[in-house]
């Protein structure tokens, strides 16, 4: 009775010691692996860099081609208000077909049409001046937030004329009801790009990490048949898998530190605005989540290229759907509901909620709870699999 | 050089790929794939933005004013809130994306003639949409502030309400959308979905035809042949080139058909540049296929490489006119900004030779030198 007792605890040394052993040689197998070892610091690295210049949705300098036939102060005046940042005159041109072919060409983004007798229909203000603006919006975003701006300005303008004519009529200008907007933008004041480009881009690259290195390092113990001796080991097919994936979730939360404290932070002044620890903690049950999902995609596939195959097949759809670069809601419904599978539709709630909102739990724990559910239901399933594999 | 020897190769391969399950689902199942879900996945439009309302006046013009927002496609109503701090929540965890704040005394300023604020609370850690529901926003006040202008001024100086309009907006800017009238972003994004799907999987099986027989051994009976270096290399490109050309075309039928993008360009222009296109990205893969040994590197540098181009480079999400410093450069030197061009001419714009002659020149010559390389750095002694 005595001894039985006193043999639990050797017992549960001897599984810690073997669960140490097998992480450290999956640590050793990964750091001897140059293009993954490689691959794993550009991502963490470089590639966060490159994410937060390239994506650039704010309109900058778009060009703007001029057609006026007018040439007056008034004309001249409304042609000068389209500045940087967002506009920049290009050049004016004699004829408005010749101005399409530039357009054509993507060589300015929109044409600014100002009609003759311009400044003369102002001045009698009997009808509406119309000033006509053609914009290429082969690209639906900034095409809209040229015309909005362009909106803007003209109505500025129009105002300064409109203040004249009310005044004429015997009205205060200042007196008018008028809707303004105080807009306050929170978690980002300043719309950083930087910021969500950073950060939606270290996810979307530890996604793909966190699927394929452990599905990588599962399947080439199967490619060169070290798995076999793996089996005869004295190991529960348990601590196999739990050993990469213990190994994945440290290279993970490594990753992760070494982009948010060695760039993210120093370089481009992204806030960490909650619990750094609770920011930590989440990784690593994403990370475990989705090495569930790897090991289980690696019990499918007999050689390194069709893991790698599969994990793009299952990577590309988890990345590009879960909310990352285009908000959930602007999906079709069936598509949304769909993606409640995605673990990673959760962690991006859990690390923009984190780092730029601040959240805390008690905003967060749905999505903790879902993610948590996910994981443990991938890595059984994975367990399962390999299992019957080799069991 | 002998064609013979060039078709002997590319027949092998044919059947090669045919005869590899996975293969040949990478071949002819992945593109149409892909296109799916990223054509869905890339749309950039901003619509059904959740909002919640706090109506601290709770009269008829708040309610007025807030029923613009309620019936727009652009936002979805998520109830009135009681208080500011159901607000911080809802922000918080990205139930919302923005929150309006109707203030005291909303309806009495208004009716006395006096400039009333409403506080919007938008979410800005999704730059973009942030921006995008900012100008939303302003078009609604605008449109809401004139009807109010237009009904007070009439009654002020007892004239038309054309009269009253005509003396508040003496200038109307008339925007008039070119290429892509309704704004729907899915025209252009399937349009450039060509451009990214193509320089994807292009490369990956151009890559992997080659390292396959690296892993495998069976390269050291191209060594030991009387193949020549450039017989072998044109008979792993044919192939290739072929059945990413008959996706291109897949691709092509998807976004007019399926995603109903208008395509306005000259047919024979569109395919002669698709295929040198295609001929330039497989080269790439080629060469990505001369540096690398296992199949697995071949697949992790194509698949990445492709994606970062294609995402940061191509000017599919951000023009290349407004990358910055380096990042210029690097689009500069890489094909799909070329393509993406030619593409969105083609479809959108309906731009042929006139236009395009130079992208297209580009692209030709961009394989030539690419294949030039590849030429150089095949060998088939062995490096020890």
């Amino acid at each position: 009775m005595n001894a039985h007792w006193l043999a639990l605890p050797t017992a549960w040394r001897l599984w810690l010691r073997q669960m140490r052993v097998m992480t450290a040689k999956e640590l050793r197998q990964l750091a001897r692996d140059r293009v993954l070892l490689i691959f794993i610091i550009y991502i963490f690295t470089v590639h966060i860099v490159i994410a937060a210049g390239g994506i650039q949705t704010e309109l900058r300098r778009a060009g703007v081609l001029v057609h006026d036939a007018d040439h007056s102060a008034a004309s001249r005046e409304l042609i000068y208000r389209f500045q940087p940042p967002y506009f920049e005159l290009k050049r004016e041109v004699s004829d408005a077909d010749a101005a399409l072919t530039l357009l054509d060409r993507g060589q300015a983004k929109a044409l600014l049409d100002i009609p003759a007798q311009f400044e003369k229909t102002l001045n009698e203000a009997e009808q509406p001046a119309v000033v006509q603006m053609m914009v290429d919006t082969s690209n639906a975003n900034s095409g809209f937030l040229a015309s909005n701006y362009a909106t803007r300005i003209a109505a500025g303008y129009g105002q300064e004329w409109a203040r004249r004519d009310l005044t004429n009529a015997g009205l205060d200008p200042d007196k008018l009801p008028v809707i303004r907007n105080e807009t306050r933008v929170w978690y980002n004041p300043e719309l950083d790009e930087a910021w969500f480009g950073t950060l939606s881009d270290l996810l979307t690259m530890m996604t793909v990490a966190c699927i394929l290195l452990p599905a990588a390092a599962l399947v080439r113990e199967k490619e060169r048949g070290t798995i076999e001796q793996l089996l005869v080991a004295p190991l529960a097919p348990f601590q196999i898998m739990a050993s990469k994936v213990l190994a994945m979730i440290l290279v993970m939360l490594a990753g992760t530190a070494l982009s948010l404290f060695g760039i993210m932070q120093p370089f481009f002044g992204v806030p960490a605005r909650g619990s750094l620890l609770m920011f930590f903690a989440l990784t690593a049950l994403y990370a475990f989540t989705n090495a569930g999902l790897g090991l289980m995609v690696a019990t499918f596939a007999r050689s390194s290229a069709q893991v790698g195959l599969l994990v793009m097949l299952i990577v590309m759809p988890i990345v590009m759907l879960s909310g990352t670069h285009t908000p959930l809601e602007s999906m079709p419904v069936w598509l949304q509901e769909v993606m409640r599978i995605s673990p990673m539709r959760y962690f991006i709630v859990m690390s923009y909620g984190i780092l730029l909102r601040g959240a805390g739990l008690n905003i967060l724990w749905d999505s903790v709870l879902a993610m948590a559910a996910i994981g443990s239901v991938l890595f059984m399933l994975g367990m399962w699999r390999f299992r019957r594999q080799f069991g | 050089m002998k064609p013979g020897r060039v078709l002997a190769v590319a027949n092998k391969e044919w059947r090669e790929i045919l005869r590899d399950r996975i293969y040949f689902m990478l071949a002819f199942i992945l593109p149409p794939l892909l296109m799916l879900v990223f054509c869905y996945g890339i749309s950039q439009d901003v619509e059904h933005v959740p909002f919640a309302l706090l109506d601290y006046d709770h009269s008829h013009m708040s309610r007025d004013y807030a029923h613009h927002y309620i019936v727009s496609r652009y936002f979805d109503y998520r109830g009135d809130l009681g208080n500011i701090d159901a607000a911080d929540r809802l922000l918080a965890n990205g139930d919302v994306g923005l929150v309006l704040v109707i203030p005291d005394r909303f309806q009495e300023r208004l009716l006395s003639g006096q400039p009333t604020a409403i506080q919007a609370l938008v979410d800005g850690t999704f730059p973009q949409r942030a921006r995008t529901v900012q100008g939303y926003m302003e078009a609604i006040n605008a449109i809401a502030s004139g009807e109010m202008q237009v009904g007070y001024v009439s009654k002020r100086l007892g004239v038309s309400t054309e009269r009253a309009l005509q003396l508040l907006q003496p200038l109307r800017l008339e925007v008039r959308y070119l290429y892509n009238p309704e704004l729907r972003s899915v025209w252009s994004v399937s349009a450039s979905m060509m451009m990214f799907i193509l320089i994807m999987t292009a490369p990956l099986l151009a890559a992997l035809s080659v390292v396959r027989e690296k892993e495998t051994g069976s390269i050291y009976n191209i060594y030991a042949s009387t193949i020549q270096r450039a017989e072998f290399i044109l008979g792993k490109l044919l192939p290739n080139v072929l059945i990413s050309f008959g996706n291109a075309l897949v691709l092509w039928f998807m976004a007019m058909w399926y995603f109903g993008a208008p395509f306005k360009g000259s047919i024979p222009f569109f395919l002669l540049a698709t295929l040198l296109y295609v001929l330039c990205t497989s080269s790439l893969g080629l060469l990505v296929s001369m540096l690398v040994r296992t199949q697995q590197a071949a697949l992790v540098i194509a698949v990445i490489l492709s994606v970062i181009i294609a995402l940061q480079f191509s000017g599919m999400l951000t023009p290349v006119a407004l990358l910055t410093g380096p990042n210029y450069v690097i689009a500069h030197l890489l094909p799909a900004m070329y393509y993406q061009d030619i593409v969105l001419g083609a479809f959108l714009k309906g731009a042929g030779w006139a236009t395009l002659w130079w992208e297209a020149l580009v692209l030709a010559g961009y394989s030539l030198a690419v294949l030039g390389v590849v030429y150089a750095l095949f060998r088939k002694r062995i490096r020890a």
